[in-house]
């Protein structure tokens, strides 16, 4: 009789911790994984080839469903790459909303990383916390853009709307009095700008609770330290972006190295790791939550002081507001124009990146002159974090699989496309 | 080389300790939670949810089938037939939106010129049986009719913005 030594394991795609629809096939000697093989496509929705039959604008709300934690982040990759071969330039105001919308949905994605690892590596709690804070930056995007997640709201040549003066407020019910009512809605009193202060103000706090939960904790130090360790160079070598480089210690950061929007004026640090394991990464997310944090406030100091449009006043490329459409000849016919046909852009190429809560997340757009992309290229981030699962994971055992899994971020919206 | 004090609070389970102390506080404090049915979360004026056709306040249909809505719909959700109706306005005769197509991105009400299509507040509907999906003229100007109060005091809340 022939002596079994290997053992292929299929994990997923039904399997809460592959954080989507991951099919990882595993080939094990014992508990000790030898292979570790990545299927992908159980998600593909042919974005780019849909993108292709549609007027430039329209293809904005299936960016959102890339990486569906990073909403507007997705949004700003493809609205940048228009831009830029429209060779336009937003207002300040709307550079500034963008970049504050930016932030808000880095703090949207790292909590949900943080909950979703958390929980993947056994720590129930922080999910249940992090869920907590989502929800008030869940309500900053509803009441910016109408939707808690899929927002469409950027647009090239700035942003759909200017930001609310008023939060809207709970009504008592027969289940809370006048009086807690009136405590809830006691943050909600002001526009979304003072909402979002008042969280910004009350986060780093929250940041410490997790911490508490977390960093120190020896079961969470055994299940992460030294698990699935990139070296700099490496991590290089794979394509790593975002906070999976900066893990392993390479200070690369978008925002700073090429710094769109208004990121060069803005105040902020790049935290770096030192050993490139899954607590470094761990500590590396949830340092740039607070430095998220820190670039909201500058945001809306910035904001407040500086009313104005927060969309360009080009009639070939954004429709008119509504109130003159409905006056004037001339604007509605840029009205019906561009919702009908849209804007041609000249033939041309352009790419694109901004710095993803997960990586770099680049957008290659060619145009022939018509009024729908030739060809739409998008770059996920997560795509080359999850090509090197199977030599981050190789020699670790079983359970590690999934702290590796959990620490890179996958989310299969942006990798299957 | 580890302190005293460490290798103490190691095995005491300090960190484990705190830990607790920070659930054992949450136990104790408000719960954050809504009662949902009997209570809802505050929902913005702009939301985006089921969509509904207006009329002006004599009754008339808004609709003038320009076809606006159809263009720009991403996901050709929305499909308009039209007709000059009896008295030589131009009408539609059928406006179907599949509500499994929509992506609810509010393109139709943007593009809108006469405030007819809108996305109401409301998000709490379900489907019994297959091809309920669709939602048909009468059924989207009846919602429009029972929830014209609401749908007008958002659009007047949200005008300054659009």
């Amino acid at each position: 009789m022939t002596e079994l030594h290997n053992y292929t394991l299929n994990f997923g795609p039904q399997h809460p911790a592959a954080h989507g629809v991951l099919r990882l096939v595993l080939e094990t000697e014992g508990e000790v994984i030898r292979r570790a093989d990545p299927h992908i496509g159980l998600l593909h929705r042919a974005t780019e080839k849909l993108a292709e039959s549609k007027p430039y604008n329209q293809s904005i709300g299936y960016m959102d469903r890339l990486d569906y934690v990073s909403m507007m982040c997705n949004e700003h990759g493809y609205v940048l790459a228009l831009e830029k071969l429209l060779g336009i330039t937003p207002p300040v105001r709307a550079q500034y909303i963008r970049v504050m919308f930016d932030e808000i949905t880095r703090l949207l994605n790292h909590l949900l990383w943080l909950g979703a690892h958390a929980l993947d590596i056994g720590a129930m709690a922080v999910f249940l916390y992090a869920f907590r804070e989502r929800e008030d930056l869940l309500d900053c995007y509803e009441a910016v853009s109408g939707a808690r997640m899929h927002a469409t709201y950027y647009r090239p040549g700035g942003v759909y709307r200017d930001l609310p003066n008023k939060m809207p407020q709970y009504t008592p019910s027969a289940w809370r009095s006048e009086k807690e009512t009136r405590e809830m809605n006691e943050k909600r009193q002001g526009s979304l700008l003072d909402f979002i202060q008042a969280f910004c103000e009350a986060f780093p706090q929250r940041v410490d609770e997790y911490e508490t939960l977390l960093t120190d904790n020896r079961i969470w130090k055994q299940r992460t330290v030294d698990i699935g360790v990139v070296t700099a160079e490496r991590a290089l070598q794979l394509g790593f972006t975002g906070p999976m480089l900066r893990g392993s210690g390479v200070a690369w950061d978008l925002r700073k190295k090429q710094p769109y929007e208004v990121y060069a004026d803005l105040d902020f640090a790049i935290p770096v790791g030192k050993n490139g394991d899954c607590y470094d990464r761990y500590l590396v997310r949830v340092e740039e939550m607070r430095q998220s944090n820190h670039i909201i406030l500058q945001c809306i100091d910035w904001l407040r002081k500086n009313p104005g449009p927060v969309i360009l006043e080009d009639a070939k490329v954004v429709p008119p507001p509504r109130a003159v459409m409905k006056e004037s000849m001339e604007a509605l016919i840029h009205h019906f124009k561009l919702f009908t046909e849209g804007y041609t852009i000249p033939a041309g190429e352009a790419y694109a990146a901004v710095e993803h809560p997960k990586g770099e997340f680049g957008v290659y757009l060619v145009s022939d002159g018509a009024n729908k992309p030739y060809r739409l290229k998008i770059r996920p981030a997560g795509f080359s974090h999850l090509a090197a699962l199977d030599e981050m994971s190789r020699g670790h055992m079983i359970a590690d699989v999934v702290s590796i899994l959990s620490s890179q971020d996958i989310v299969f919206g942006e990798i299957d496309r | 080389m580890r302190s005293l004090k460490e290798i103490v609070k190691s095995f005491m389970l300090w960190e484990l300790l705190v830990g607790l102390k920070l659930t054992g506080r949450y136990v104790l404090s408000k719960k954050i939670t809504i009662q949902y049915p009997e209570e809802t979360t505050p929902i913005s004026p702009r939301f985006r949810g089921l969509h509904a056709l207006r009329r002006y306040p004599n009754g008339e249909e808004r609709c003038i089938a320009c076809k606006l809505c159809e263009a720009v719909c991403p996901a050709l959700a929305i499909t308009i037939e039209s007709a000059p109706r009896e008295d030589g306005s131009r009408r539609t005769t059928r406006y179907d939106i599949d509500l499994f197509k929509c992506i609810y991105c509010g393109f139709c009400e943007e593009s809108c010129p006469v405030d007819s299509i809108v996305e109401t507040h409301w998000s709490q509907y379900h489907f019994e049986h297959r091809g309920e999906n669709i939602m048909t003229k009468p059924m989207l100007l009846a919602i429009g009719d029972r929830y014209e109060a609401e749908i007008a005091k958002a659009r007047a809340e949200d005008a300054p913005y659009r």
